[in-house]
């Protein structure tokens, strides 16, 4: 294992901001997997730590292909990681909505333009990211629509859904777009959680790097097959919105098997404690995310569901 | 007459609402004209609150020489304006990349949605900006080059100092300028001042110029002061001048003035060490339009931006 710097940049009255890689393997660039771009993705930084852990295993144990080389960076934007705020600086800039990033760019458009391109020339790109909704997922990998990209690859990670989105305008500053864009076969890992740290999915996360990683060849790793996963446009899933603001009280949680009319969640008067609205489920499907803070407003999403298809 | 265009209950005891003012000539006919003005879609831009004021206050004043229909929106971003943050509090989105927003979609994609079905059928729509809090800027005219053909000759009339073809994101896509000019309604971007703060003096200016925009479009018949003469960015060529290193930026010319080739800009220190880490220096003449005001920099800050080689000399400029 070989520690380098990244990027760094100077700062005026903090240490420097350093984005560290850990390399594993020498040869052909085959897999970079990038931590977080913003300072709330802690889930993401917990999954990004355990991966240099086991790589440093098996690298120890030469099961690191020959002629094969990882790049793991486990965090780049740890400066607001550090001070509990999710964008970039005093600026507040998503770094994410920065890619490919411009040298002679703004401060956040060169560190994006700094990681891209330690990254660029990569096989293989995994991204462990964020949404932007608060609230937890069924664990998936999620790309862009770009015209490269290979749902069948994705499937290789054996997570239960593999999510193509429609790029919006928005989309096309994002790594997994730019990556894409760099004929690096791109995946963004989605778990179910950012702030805190769920062990279980998270090493659901670190098992489905090394299934991938193992089926391409670039390490040999014994692990389950996992799922063979359900690939589906976002588009197709169903949005179940909140008819009006309140506390929520969530009743099924992601994963679960919900049936047409089903409870699915309750809306509670803040002030005289009463249920004011119900929300049941408009279909058959699986919850694919689900809202979790204990607040909610009007028209806020309150579930995607999976349509079923075939009881 | 007051409406509100957009309502959304909030969790506790408050609803988000996007509110209009609509003033409407005397005897109108129902066959009027529309000009739309549209401020706060960035929480921390408080320069379109003077100018929907100074609008209403002088439409007030004399209401006999409207001529038809003033819709404006002061704060379409409410929740940021209260806080003054520049995204939609608590998503942490900046409302301006979600146009033109969906009927269906989440609380601001209605929100957004809301607004452009209401501005819809609009003759003329002008979205005032503030600079952000970083830098500080002439008051301006941005128009993307798409539509530049169409909208030049309204923007030659608002009495601002210079329109900037092809200005960066502020006129791309998923903008309310970009949204309403692809749905048939001439927009106009303002930038001007800086954000958090309101500088009267640029919002008269302006106010100036959509009074006289009004009257040329038929909708205003009082009078009018004559307006500048800006100067058209493909008159020179944009220069941005980025720190080179992280530290303090001090600035050493004025906003809005030009300045010759060598001229110092301003520099860059180490306050601990007490030492000059960069001098920026003029490599072209120019007017600068934009100056930095926040003096905390990192590396590829923006400290300025100068409109060079201008045409007709600098005369043109002041």
């Amino acid at each position: 294992m070989f520690v380098e710097e990244i990027f760094r940049m100077k700062a005026p009255c903090r240490e420097d901001m350093v984005v560290k890689g850990y390399r594993f393997g020498k040869g052909d660039k085959a897999a970079c997997i990038l931590g977080p771009v913003r300072g709330n993705e802690v889930q993401q930084l917990y999954i990004c730590s355990q991966l240099v852990r086991v790589f440093k295993e098996l690298e120890n144990n030469g099961c690191i292909s020959a002629g094969k080389e990882i790049l793991v960076i486990p965090v780049v934007n740890h400066f607001s990681m550090n001070v509990a705020k999710r964008f970039w600086g005093v600026d507040d800039i998503d770094i994410n909505r920065m890619f490919p990033g411009n040298p002679e760019g703004d401060t956040a458009a060169r560190i994006a333009d700094g990681i891209m391109q330690e990254i660029r020339d990569y096989s293989y790109g995994i991204q462990l990211a964020s949404f932007y909704m608060n609230g937890e997922f069924v664990p998936h990998v999620r790309m862009m629509e770009t015209g490269y990209q290979n749902t069948s690859l994705a499937n290789l990670f054996g997570l239960p859904y593999v999510v193509v989105r429609k790029p919006k305008p928005i989309d096309t500053r994002t790594l997994n777009y730019n990556w894409q864009d760099e004929k690096t076969a791109a995946f963004s890992l989605y778990t179910n959680k950012n702030q805190e740290i769920d062990a279980t999915s998270a090493n659901q996360a670190v098992a489905a790097v090394l299934r991938f990683l193992t089926r391409m060849g670039i390490v040999r790793y014994e692990s389950h097959s996992g799922y063979i996963s359900h690939v589906i446009m976002e588009e197709d899933l169903s949005n179940i919105h909140a008819g009006s603001g309140g506390i929520f009280r969530g009743l099924v949680k992601p994963g679960e098997d919900v049936r047409y009319g089903n409870l699915l969640a309750e809306i509670i008067d803040p002030y005289e404690g009463n249920v004011k609205e119900t929300i049941v489920a408009p279909t058959d499907g699986i919850v694919f995310f689900a809202h979790t803070e204990n607040l909610i407003t009007e028209s806020e999403i309150a579930y995607r569901l999976i349509h079923r298809l075939h009881a | 007459m007051i409406e509100t265009i957009c309502s959304i209950e909030l969790p506790v005891g408050e609803n988000l609402q996007i509110k209009k003012n609509r003033i409407t000539c005397e005897n109108a006919t129902g066959k009027e004209g529309r000009i739309v003005i549209v401020s706060g879609i960035h929480g921390d831009e408080l320069e379109g609150q003077y100018v929907c004021y100074e609008m209403t206050r002088r439409l007030k004043e004399h209401p006999e020489y409207l001529k038809g229909i003033v819709d404006l929106y002061p704060a379409v971003n409410p929740l940021g304006m209260d806080l003054a943050q520049r995204n939609v509090p608590k998503l942490e989105m900046d409302m301006n990349r979600i146009f033109p927003g969906s009927t269906e979609g989440a609380v601001m994609e209605r929100a957004a949605a809301a607004l452009v079905d209401d501005i819809v059928g609009a003759d003329i729509c002008i979205d005032v900006h503030a600079s952000d809090k970083f830098v500080k800027e002439i008051p301006q005219v941005r128009v993307s080059e798409d539509f530049a053909k169409r909208l030049l000759p309204f923007a030659k009339l608002m009495n601002v100092d210079m329109i900037w073809l092809n200005a960066t994101a502020t006129v791309h896509e998923s903008t309310l300028a970009h949204t309403m000019n692809m749905l048939g309604v001439p927009t106009l971007v303002v930038e001007m001042g800086l954000g958090t703060r309101i500088n009267r003096s640029y919002g008269n200016q302006v106010v100036d110029g959509i009074f006289y925009l009004m009257r040329e479009m038929g909708l205003w018949s009082g009078p009018v002061t004559e307006v500048k003469q800006p100067l058209v960015s493909t008159d020179g060529e944009v220069e941005f001048i980025r720190a080179g290193h992280s530290g303090i930026f001090l600035p050493s010319i004025e906003h809005h003035h030009r300045i010759r080739k060598g001229d110092k800009i301003g520099e860059i220190i180490d306050v601990l060490t007490g030492t000059v880490t960069q001098e920026i220096v003029a490599q072209k003449d120019g007017l600068v339009f934009t100056l930095r005001e926040y003096p905390f920099v990192y590396e590829g800050a923006l400290l300025a931006r100068i409109l060079t080689g201008i045409k007709g000399g600098f005369e043109r400029c002041l």
